[in-house]
């Protein structure tokens, strides 16, 4: 049998393939429609990951590239729950953040701007949900950065995150922003999504709950993945 | 007023933008972080069936080469099972990651060749890997499906490539088979733009 289908996902609510305003969407965004494609097996399955994948030191940036002492910058716990969109949480799926330092700077050989690499801070980190769908990192807080799209854009603080969920049609890639940054408004990254309720769910709150006193500032950031559709009464075909 | 369904709403997709090595590829980025990188073995060791290597390039639509994309895959076993859908060889994940060269824009990887899957009604679908492109100007990630150019009886019956209405469109997704080497090209725009779907 196969696995239920998924929720159509709302091309409405995720950014346009073509935004003019992010320069580069321009000629990597196809023309063509998309081909819509009823599921099979092909997409309602997905890989799995466990605890033999990863180590607990993964989702501690702050530890987990340290060379000679802490990383310098905001120290942030970074949490929240994978849900689906039926507010069921998502357990045991793996998800993997990557980030700039604190001074906005990626580690990347393809990163040439002038504020210093941090010689203790690798900047990625990845983590399995629990039985609750609940995860957490432990971090700096990225900064902002210039990069090349108008001659003066600046990315607000943000973290990437990529998450699996349990169907490949579910597969995802967003960014996390910080809640309360000016610069969430100006970017033409995040205005290629048209509907504004969606650029404000990527935005984590603070979440005074959560922090470690005297030691780390905490936000949180619920991922929601898409649903698994409900099929009441439905006349299957021989086969299905 | 009427009652709120309450449903979530899927988070909105962002790019992963150029630096995308950095968290799912990190050796890439230049630097080892992890004990394992996940993704950099599709098929395992004690995998059935045909070894192949499947190598291309992605262009924009201008005809330029991008250089910072990075794919991942999903496929059936030899047999046509999926893990997680029945037994499969231990460890066989059918799942990987791969990004192009930095300078040459070429991507290349090995696995096995996936045998022909069950499709929705049963109907079978001839042998194919899924793919899922992400790229700095991609706002949302690309996917497509790769077939085998060897694989003609089973392409011309497969219930997805018949969704295609334009026979041109159509051979986007067939790989040139090379022997045990398949070429596979990906045009994000243009006249050669490879179908992509809304799943």
């Amino acid at each position: 049998m196969t696995a239920l289908d998924l929720i159509q996902r709302d091309r409405e609510w995720h950014p346009l393939a073509l935004a003019p305003d992010y320069k580069t969407s321009v000629v990597r965004s196809p023309r063509n429609a998309l081909l819509s494609l009823q599921s099979s097996d092909s997409e309602l399955t997905g890989p799995t990951f466990g605890h033999d994948d990863i180590d607990a030191i993964d989702n501690d940036l702050i530890r987990n590239y340290a060379k000679t002492g802490d990383p310098i910058g905001e120290r942030i716990i970074l949490h929240g729950r994978v849900l689906d969109e039926n507010a069921r949480p998502v357990p045991h799926t793996l998800v993997e953040i990557w980030q700039a330092n604190a001074g906005g700077r990626y580690r990347h050989k393809k990163d040439s701007y002038l504020a210093p690499i941090d010689p203790n801070f690798g900047g990625c980190g990845r983590t399995l949900t629990d039985a609750t769908g609940h995860y957490v990192f432990r971090t700096v807080k990225p900064g902002a950065y210039p990069w090349r799209n108008w001659v003066n854009n600046w990315r607000p603080a943000h973290i990437h995150i990529s998450v699996f969920g349990t169907a490949f049609a579910q597969r995802l890639i967003t960014q996390m922003y910080f809640e309360g940054d000016p610069l969430i408004a100006r970017c033409p990254i995040l205005k290629s999504i048209p509907d504004q309720r969606a650029i404000d769910q990527l935005v984590a709150a603070l979440d005074l709950n959560a922090t470690v006193p005297l030691d780390s500032i905490a936000y949180k950031f619920d991922i929601v993945l898409r649903g698994h559709r409900s099929t009441y009464f439905e006349n299957r075909p021989e086969g299905n | 007023m009427v009652q709120s369904l309450h449903y979530l709403k899927e988070s909105a997709s962002q790019t992963a933008g150029p630096y995308v090595h950095i968290g799912l590829a990190p050796g890439a980025a230049g630097f080892d972080i992890y004990r394992q990188e996940l993704g950099r073995d599709i098929a395992g060791p004690n995998a059935q069936g045909e070894r192949i290597t499947v190598t291309g390039q992605v262009t924009d639509g201008v005809g330029a080469l991008v250089k910072d994309v990075l794919i991942e895959v999903w496929q059936a076993n030899a047999a046509g099972i999926y893990p997680g859908k029945g037994t499969v060889e231990n460890g066989f994940r059918g799942w990987g990651r791969v990004i192009s060269d930095f300078d040459t824009g070429v991507f290349s990887f090995e696995t096995v060749k996936p045998g022909a899957v069950a499709g929705r009604d049963g109907r079978m679908m001839a042998p194919h890997l899924n793919l899922w492109l992400v790229a700095r100007g991609i706002n949302v990630g690309l996917n497509t499906r790769m077939y085998f150019g060897d694989e003609a009886a089973a392409n011309t019956t497969d219930p997805v490539l018949n969704l295609i209405e334009n026979a041109h469109r159509r051979e986007t997704l067939v790989a040139r088979a090379d022997g045990d080497v398949y070429h596979f090209d990906i045009c994000l725009q243009g006249d050669d733009e490879t179908v992509f779907f809304d799943i």
